[in-house]
């Protein structure tokens, strides 16, 4: 029996990835790292900024996203996001430059504790990404 | 009777204006099948957003603490509207459609005596709705300087409207747009975003549907989510709304060229005519001229 199930990642402008091979999928969701496997139980969760590692049988690709919704049901997991890109073709210039936005955003005085989180932990992905 | 130069003249300039016209439509049927293609990537999208969050506001049991961007302030007393047009003119009926539109939606919100706010997002619509509606207009957004239509756009109006709600400022929100039906037809139209029209359609398959497992809670899915939503609502009304604008211009721009073609024809026709009446007048008084010596 095959373990494999679909993916679709799409952004508002187009669909970004669809594949039907995949038999792990790990998403950064907001409360932890899932891990998602074929018959998985239905599950509706959103994103924080981090990577989704996909495996198929015959690679394994990331992709960094900012934020977005994730939908698991009859073996097909959605993912809607409004930003993606994939850490192959990473620009370094972009990643830098996000790195300052947030970093920016982060030394103003007036935000609160669960957006500081989510900077800070979009800062730290972003450095890990640059590092490689 | 116009004189042969004058009707030279008027043949050579409506020559030109069709030669513009026909440009125009050309320029419209490439830009229509770039706009065409990018609404139908747009489509799966909001698709998938409208499940997602149909499925969950199947699961909320607790209708009376359900976000209120869902359900509604409870009241309807001030209605927020979006009206989405063109930057540019020269579209046939499409601006004017939605102008329409908008305004039978006007007169039945201050005939019922609520408050009316409107937010114009294209500079065509404001110009039309400003002489009328001048004191209702809150703000008015233009994206005449952004090539494509993209989605950090729809989510800058987003956010405005996001931004209002929170500080209690509308009650209702609808957004006007042109649905894109095919070339010739385009169709406006009011959708309401806020309080979110459940579509009473979808009931039937639900039931044994219900079993999502949620993380963190329905509730924080939902009101991370529904802000999303009203943004994709937008972008897929601005994505319709270009392929609309470009369908409705080639149209139009294919009739000018014919209407000028038929002009050139009648023109033309009247031309030879009076030339060849000139002619014969001049034989006339020549032969005439010549018997009477």
């Amino acid at each position: 029996m095959s373990n494999l199930f679909n993916i679709d990642i799409v952004n508002p402008e187009q669909s970004f990835l669809s594949k039907d091979n995949v038999f792990e999928v790990v998403i950064p969701a907001v409360e932890g790292e899932i891990g998602i496997l074929k018959d998985h139980i239905p599950i509706i969760s959103f994103l924080k900024p981090g990577i989704i590692r996909v495996f198929s049988e015959s690679e394994e690709q990331n992709f960094y996203v900012e934020d977005g919704i994730v939908e698991f049901k009859d073996n097909t997991l959605s993912v809607l996001t409004s930003s993606i890109f994939d850490l192959k073709d990473a620009d370094k210039n972009f990643v830098s430059e996000s790195i300052s936005s947030a970093e920016a955003e982060l030394s103003k005085d007036n935000i609160d504790d669960q957006k500081r989180f989510l900077l800070n932990h979009k800062v730290e992905v972003l450095k890990s990404i640059s590092i490689n | 009777m116009p004189s042969l130069d004058d009707l030279r003249k008027r043949i050579t300039s409506v020559k030109s204006t069709q030669k513009i016209t026909k440009a125009m439509k050309m320029v419209a049927a490439a830009k229509l099948r770039k706009a065409q293609e990018n609404a139908e990537k747009g489509r799966p999208y909001s698709e998938k957003m409208n499940n997602v969050i149909l499925n969950l506001s199947k699961s909320i049991t607790d209708k009376e603490n359900a976000p209120k961007l869902l359900v509604g302030t409870g009241e309807e007393k001030v209605h927020l509207c979006i009206v989405l047009t063109a930057d540019r003119g020269l579209c046939g009926g499409f601006n004017t459609n939605i102008i329409k539109k908008a305004k039978s939606y006007f007169e039945k919100i201050i005939s019922e005596n609520k408050t009316l706010k409107i937010i114009t997002v294209g500079s065509k619509g404001y110009d039309q709705l400003k002489r009328q509606y001048k004191s209702y207009i809150v703000e008015n957004i233009s994206f005449k300087e952004s090539k494509n239509i993209n989605y950090f756009d729809a989510d800058k109006v987003g956010k405005i409207i996001i931004e209002k709600f929170e500080k209690n400022e509308f009650d209702v929100c609808a957004i006007f747009y042109n649905k894109f039906k095919n070339v010739i037809t385009q169709i406006p139209q009011e959708q309401q975003i806020v309080p979110l029209n459940e579509d009473k359609d979808d009931n039937d398959d639900s039931g044994n549907d219900n079993d999502y497992e949620f993380e963190p809670d329905e509730d924080e899915i939902l009101s991370n989510l529904l802000p999303k939503n009203i943004s994709t609502q937008i972008f897929k009304a601005m994505l319709e709304n270009s392929a609309s604008e470009q369908g409705s211009r080639m149209t139009a721009m294919d009739n000018a060229t014919r209407n000028a073609g038929e002009l050139v024809d009648r023109l033309t026709i009247e031309y030879n005519r009076s030339r060849q009446a000139a002619i014969t007048k001049e034989l006339i008084e020549i032969i005439s001229g010549a018997e009477s010596l």
